[in-house]
């Protein structure tokens, strides 16, 4: 088990015309279950297929502990690595499949059947050793692929968004069984995912990437509540931060926020925070969650707050939780989510309380976080 | 979807079935009775002139080493020319067009182009002389150079007909997923491991399709051997078509069009018994 | 030597390769062509491995005077009848294998697939008989007839997967908006189909084209071009022909071939590369 760190890795296709992955400076911890989350097309997968060796970078390094494995092939890497498509072999049995990567590296063979018996009991798939890839379902081939990925105890463990495949029910389950076997097996793993709720739930840091760079990488709650620029903010959390564009007023001794048709009082000491963006336009965000309705519900350890009038608009009701659609004035809308049945119809004046502790305020240019 | 109908389909295949049905099952039927009957009775005189004549032997040797040393050179050949070709590099489509020409060349033609290569006045000999590397024309034709006939038909066979297994291979290897190679290659295994133990099994059921195509097709070579060697290299359709054509033996023809049916059977059986690939079988 | 020597190495070796697998498949194809066209004298001195004058003198032989151009009359016709039936045939059942499920299905599949290995030319021998009987003996259409055995199954197969390529889905929308079963098929699948079945036919026509054998034992005097150049080339029948006039013959036959899989050239994985399964 190793530490891995990846040192201004670039990797450019069509002669640098494309830069799918484009300085990326981390450093996964020894036994970190590292998540690298962003939208398709991000560069999350060509990272993670350079750390396997199945891609050579443009530039930068690859570091195992002190050992630079940049353009060693995949063999000397010591890896494994579970595939979106699971790449199960179809004309290898499982318990073949499993004990590929042990006849590879060409360990005895009552040494391979203990590996492989233990490794399968480890994913409950001991009654599926004869079977052919053909005879299983989705998640027994994920489980036959998590299997095969472990069973060589690998340096560095690699998931190519291995869930992706299978249906919402089994996810959720294969979701806690993954980590779980991280914890247990304290493997040093490189997640990558394009899901959100993964991510947070799975990873011991998450790691966001976009356009080829990494933007913020930090432990989940801090990703969540911190969010260093406005596409982590909005790519994290569902529903999404309102985001509303407001420029920034000094009224007397405090500040206020003005948007088209609506303003937000803030209080005093965002005075020093804000100064130098007096009378100028910023991106104020606040998730759905960190705002209440008042006299329908009431947020708990809010310390500051301030309220801004809204009309409801529309309500989505997911029973565990309603949204509320509220117009607080020239058709900006903004989400407010508030936890069971809300008794509110469509048409009414509400009064929302925003929690000002989970307030964000991002640079409206360079998108970067203010607050 | 598909749609479940009762009638319909059997409707709409019937036609084609019944026809191919007539062409295949009549003649059958026909070679058997003109072959094994004598004025209207079951007699075994035909078969047994067939066999006594050294002609049919011969054909039948000749037929199954041309095809025992045609087939397998040929697969081998293209899993080569497909392994090389099946990657990114510049002028493959050029190089897969060029590969492909043959596939529509019929085997005269392909006869009559070797021979402009091989005849003595041909470019192999030219060239050779010119250089300097022979002193005198090699002879690939004539009764007395038959076993160079037998090369010359050998090396436009593989010309003409390495073209298809070429095809069926390549769309083979390009059907497997690069994940599992990509797994393998993770998993510690260098290229030779992969091959062996990836790539070749799983490309079983296209070799196994070249195969059968190309030995049934060689139980039935005719034209290139025709041109290149006539009856110096006796084949079996060729020695079929003689007796038809020139002897007008119909009853001993049909001997040969049997044997050939006979064969195509046989080893299409074989190559499904011996060849099923284990994991398209529990599929179903 | 370094990694980058090594490089070059592999590079120029899988690039000689390459060259030389195409210079085998293509030279043989130039030099029988410029031989068709070469003057004799050029051909049959040994100095000269290229000719350096040429005539047109041989193929216009060949066409006109040795009966030729009849044989790709002859070729011609035959290989459109075979396309008409084994085409009017061949479409609804491969129409049915694809787009239905009905009991049997995978039985008659292969049935279809064996029968396409199975040696219909072969098959030519015992048919003489009853062409003789029908009157079918040396005509046009008795050789079409045993080209569309041959061919159907293949058109059956290839046209299965061509249907099976156009979405279902298109046909039943065509079907919600009013059309029928049949409509729908006319009006949407088989326009959606048809540079397949283009592709299709013209291979089918190579078939024909190439076709030997079976032409060559049921006719005599309309004789396809194959069976024509067979009987004027060949040594053991007909006595072997100056062998410029093989050389012409041979550009007469690859000619429409080559140009026809020039255009077809992106279906060649769908015509033939179908496996069993």
């Amino acid at each position: 088990m190793v530490e891995v760190r990846l040192e201004n890795l670039k990797k450019y296709f069509d002669n640098g015309r494309v830069k799918a992955v484009d300085g990326v400076n981390l450093t996964i911890k020894d036994g970190e279950f590292l998540v690298l989350l962003g939208p398709s097309g991000c560069g999350k997968t060509t990272t993670l297929r350079m750390i396997a060796g199945l891609e050579t970078p443009t530039g930068g390094k690859i570091w195992f502990e002190d050992k630079d494995v940049t353009y060693l092939p995949p063999k000397d890497r010591n890896i494994s690595m579970v595939f979106q498509s699971y790449a199960v072999w179809p004309h290898m049995t499982v318990y073949d499949n499993i004990a590929f990567p042990l006849k590879i590296k060409k360990y005895p063979k009552e040494e391979i059947d203990k590996k492989v018996r233990w490794a399968a009991e480890l994913l409950q798939i001991e009654e599926l050793l004869d079977r052919y890839p053909a005879q299983l379902s989705g998640g027994q081939r994920q489980r036959v692929a998590v299997a095969r990925a472990i069973v060589v105890e690998p340096n560095v463990l690699l998931m190519d968004e291995p869930l992706s495949n299978l249906d919402a029910k089994l996810r959720v389950a294969m979701r806690a069984e993954i980590k779980k076997l991280q914890t247990k097996l304290k493997v040093t793993t490189i997640y990558v995912t394009h899901d959100q709720v993964e991510a947070m739930t799975m990873g011991d840091r998450i790691a966001v990437m976009n356009q080829g760079k990494l933007l913020q990488v930090g432990p989940p709650t801090e990703v969540y509540l911190k969010p260093k620029s406005i596409f982590v903010a909005t790519f994290i959390g569902a529903p999404e931060m309102n985001l509303l564009e407001v420029s920034v007023k000094e009224k007397e001794d405090s500040i206020t926020l003005e948007g088209e048709g609506f303003e937000i009082p803030l209080s005093s000491d965002f005075k020093e925070l804000l100064e130098k963006y007096i009378d100028k336009t910023v991106v104020f965000g606040i998730r759905p969650e960190h705002m209440t309705i008042e006299s329908v519900s009431s947020l708990e350890h809010v310390k500051r707050s301030t309220t801004i009038e809204g009309i409801v608009d529309f309500i989505e009701a997911l029973g565990t939780d309603t949204i509320v659609h509220a117009n607080i004035g020239s058709g900006n809308i903004i989400k407010v989510k508030l936890p069971g049945h809300i008794p509110l119809e469509v048409g009414s004046k509400v009064k929302i309380v925003v929690d000002l502790d989970n307030i964000h305020i991002f640079d409206k240019n360079t998108e970067k976080a203010i607050i | 979807m598909k749609v479940k109908s009762s009638y319909i389909p059997y409707f709409l295949i019937l036609p084609a079935f019944a026809y191919l049905l007539f062409f295949v099952g009549y003649p059958l039927v026909q070679a058997l009775y003109i072959a094994f009957t004598q004025n209207g009775q079951f007699s075994l005189a035909t078969v047994r002139k067939t066999f006594a004549d050294p002609y049919f032997w011969d054909a039948l040797k000749y037929t199954i080493a041309l095809a025992g040393v045609i087939v397998p050179t040929q697969v081998g050949l293209a899993l080569i020319l497909a392994l090389t070709v099946n990657r990114a590099f510049k002028g493959k489509d050029f190089t897969i067009y060029a590969l492909t020409i043959p596939l529509t060349i019929s085997d005269v033609a392909a006869g009559l182009i070797w021979y402009a290569i091989l005849s003595p006045s041909g470019f192999l000999n030219k060239l050779l002389l010119n250089i300097g590397l022979i002193h005198q024309p090699i002879y690939f034709f004539g009764y007395q150079y038959r076993h160079m006939e037998f090369l010359a038909i050998v090396l436009a066979e593989l010309w003409r007909a390495t073209s298809i297994v070429f095809v069926i291979i390549l769309a083979g290897l390009q059907m497997i997923s690069n994940e599992y190679l990509e797994a393998a290659e993770v998993f510690g295994a260098d290229y030779w491991t992969r091959l062996r133990k990836i790539v070749i099994p799983l490309l079983k059921p296209s070799i196994q399709s070249a195969l059968i195509i190309r030995t049934l097709f060689a139980m039935q070579i005719f034209g290139i051997v025709w041109i290149l060697a006539g009856r110096d290299i006796p084949i079996l359709a060729g020695e079929g078509f003689y007796r038809l054509t020139e002897l007008k033996e119909y009853d001993v023809a049909s001997i040969y069009a049997l044997v050939i049916a006979g064969l195509s059977i046989l080893l299409g059986a074989l190559y499904i018994k011996f060849m099923k690939a284990e994991y398209l079988e529990v599929r179903r | 030597m370094n990694d980058e020597t090594k490089f070059m190495l592999k590079k120029l070796i899988f690039y000689t390769f390459i060259f030389t697998v195409v210079a085998w498949i293509v030279i043989p194809i130039i030099i029988s062509t410029l031989y068709g066209f070469a003057l004799p004298r050029d051909y049959y001195d040994p100095k000269k491995i290229l000719p350096t004058s040429f005539t047109i003198k041989y193929v216009k032989t060949l066409l006109f005077t040795l009966g030729a151009l009849d044989g790709i009359k002859n070729s011609v016709i035959v290989a459109l009848i075979t396309i008409t039936i084994s085409f009017a045939l061949g479409i609804p059942a491969g129409y049915a294998v694809a787009k239905f499920l009905f009991p049997g299905k995978d039985t008659i599949k292969l049935s279809i697939v064996a029968l396409r290995m199975f040696p219909i030319p072969v098959m030519a021998i015992p048919l003489v008989v009853l062409y003789i009987k029908l009157n079918l003996i040396d005509t046009l259409l008795g050789v079409a007839l045993a080209h569309t055995a041959m061919a159907l199954p293949f058109v059956v197969l290839i046209t299965s997967s061509i249907f099976a390529g156009v979405s279902t889905e298109l046909e039943e929308a065509g079907m919600v908006f009013g059309l029928t079963r049949f409509g729908s098929f006319f009006r949407i699948t088989l326009p959606l189909a048809l540079p397949g079945l283009a592709a299709a036919a013209m291979f089918t026509f190579v078939m024909s084209w190439n076709e030997v054998f079976v032409a060559s034992i049921l006719t005599l005097s309309h004789r396809t071009l194959p069976a024509q150049i067979l009987s004027i080339m060949a040594g053991a029948s007909g006595g072997a022909a100056p062998d410029y006039y093989k050389f012409a013959a041979a550009f007469i036959m690859i000619l429409p071939a080559i140009t026809f899989i020039f255009f077809a050239r992106k279906y060649l994985v769908t015509m033939w590369g179908i496996t069993l399964k």
